[in-house]
């Protein structure tokens, strides 16, 4: 782990908390606990929520086929919305409204893993579960996340961590992945 | 965006912008639950000065589907046509919490003195004012152009992109219709090349200045092979002499601009028919075009719900704007990113 490089680009005083391999090796044990807790992939599916939460729910979707046979990743991944189920709306400038895609055989009776990039004050988590809802009903709903920084304001917790990464709230954590930013990365600014 | 008054106010990013949050709003309306939390607690007024229940129903339905609370104000019947003034009307609703003005209004230029006046803080949305603008209206034209024309099987909404590359004729009561000039514009703003077509009495004195072409003769448009044809609605009341003597008779009319079988078959295969409701049977569009696999009639009011559902998010959703300050069209564009309350 190439720990406190500063990173071009990034501004001042940003840490590299995570590398390519540490996301990587993080995606894949989450994947194998996801299997584990379940007991096999048969009900799984796993929505993404935009924008970084979408191919992190795509690599999941892919490692739980690579070990689990009988699971296609295309079948159990989706992405979900939730710009329109926040409770902060009126408090910031107008967001952008991301897409909702439902796997093919829908969230009814199915175990959602819900996947973010980072957990912070849970708020966001918690307009998925209403935007859930209002998809269907599943079985169960899990929560699997690339970093949990702390700091939350509602009661929820992840069921599955890629990295517990301890912040400061003036300091501000920012994933890079390969498919929106060119290289997978964690990193820490700010803070000062 | 504070208000929504006038294509014109819209540049092309703008205008993408409303037609892609349109799109993954009629996303949740094909879900078994499509009422969203999403303006819980806000209050949207239809402030309708002219009658219009498909608008009116449009817009109450779009509201209503983002779950805020809707209040429908007809100034038929109510102290309006006592002799209220605008001003008194916007007070009122002002003290009420109005966070949005729907607002139809005989006069051009109605909903701008609403927004602009100072009587009141709410978001101000054109509902059609006189001959002037229908913003509405044309997005929900331009969606529905956009998702037959530019839509792929991988992409059905056409989301991201423009109209440009495509030619619309516009056919009818260019005159007396707002309709014809907010499409005009924010057909011209998105790309597409736009035709008039209409008898010279139903054009506008000094249409030269806008951007589009202007032609008395349907079938010489036609030939062209336009790939999408917008007929407008003519005012029964308007075909006689005591109604301004626009045209001799309905029956020539419906010869020189009516779309009938024939006009149909001159269309590319692709093109699609339109018209804005409610239409004159057998006038202006002949029940073959209506009722033509082609014609798209009956999905442009369902994209109307849509549609207003994204105007009445992108104006109210993000009304708290910590400073306040008014934001220009091009500001709308800029998405947020969700980094910084996760």
């Amino acid at each position: 782990m190439s720990s406190g490089t500063g990173v071009p680009g990034g501004g001042g005083g940003s840490t590299v908390v995570l590398g390519e391999q540490d996301v990587a090796r993080a995606l894949t044990r989450v994947a194998h606990e996801i299997l584990e807790r379940n007991k096999g992939g048969a009900d799984v599916v796993v929505l993404g929520i935009p924008t970084r939460g979408v191919p992190l729910a795509q690599r999941l979707a892919e490692r739980l086929a690579a070990v689990e046979p009988g699971v296609v990743a295309e079948q159990i991944v989706g992405a979900l919305d939730v710009t329109m189920y926040r409770d902060d709306l009126a408090q910031h400038p107008t967001r952008a409204i991301g897409r909702t895609v439902e796997p093919p055989a829908g969230i009814d009776g199915r175990v959602v893993v819900l996947v973010d990039d980072v957990l912070f004050s849970g708020r966001t988590i918690r307009a998925a579960l209403d935007a859930i809802n209002d998809l269907g009903r599943p079985k169960a709903v899990q929560l699997a996340v690339l970093v949990d920084r702390g700091h939350r304001e509602l009661p929820i917790r992840a069921d599955y961590v890629g990295k517990n990464l301890p912040t400061s709230t003036a300091e501000r954590v920012r994933v890079l992945l390969a498919e929106s930013d060119g290289s997978d990365a964690v990193l820490i600014e700010g803070g000062e | 965006m504070r208000h929504l008054l006038s294509t014109t106010d819209l540049d092309t990013a703008a205008a993408v912008h409303v037609l892609d949050t349109a799109s993954q709003m009629a996303a949740t309306q094909g879900r078994q639950i499509k009422k969203l939390p999403t303006l819980r607690g806000r209050t949207v007024v239809n402030l309708f000065f002219e009658d219009s229940t498909r608008t009116r129903i449009s817009f109450e339905t779009a509201a209503k589907r983002l779950s805020a609370d809707v209040i429908n104000f007809a100034a038929k019947g109510s102290s309006v046509s006592k002799g209220e003034s605008l001003k008194d009307t916007a007070l009122t609703l002002e003290a009420m919490g109005a966070d949005a003005i729907v607002i139809r209004h005989q006069a051009s230029g109605a909903p701008h003195t609403l927004a602009h006046a100072g009587w009141t803080e709410a978001a101000v949305l054109n509902a059609g004012d006189g001959t002037h603008q229908h913003p509405t209206q044309a997005l929900l034209d331009a969606f529905t152009i956009r998702r037959h024309l530019k839509g792929t099987a991988a992409n059905r909404d056409g989301v991201g992109s423009d109209l440009s590359g495509l030619h619309i004729a516009v056919v009818g009561d260019v005159l007396h219709s707002r309709v014809a000039r907010s499409n005009v514009d924010l057909l011209h703003t998105l790309g597409a090349r736009v035709t008039v077509v209409a008898p010279p009495t139903l054009l506008p004195v000094g249409i030269e200045p806008w951007p589009c072409a202007v032609s008395y003769h349907l079938d010489e448009v036609l030939a062209d092979r336009p790939d999408a044809v917008m007929m407008l609605r003519v005012q029964r009341e308007r075909m006689s002499t005591s109604g301004g003597g626009f045209f001799p008779g309905p029956l020539e009319y419906t010869r020189l601009y009516g779309l009938d079988a024939r006009r149909l078959a001159m269309l590319p295969e692709h093109a699609i028919v339109m018209h804005p409701g409610p239409m004159n049977r057998g006038l202006e569009i002949s029940a073959d075009a209506a009722d033509s696999p082609r014609s798209v009639i009956v999905e442009q009011v369902a994209n109307g719900v849509a549609v207003r559902m994204a105007a009445l998010y992108l104006l109210l959703a993000g009304d708290g704007d910590a400073t306040g300050q008014a934001r220009t069209p091009a500001e709308l564009l800029v998405p947020t990113t969700q980094e910084a309350t996760r």
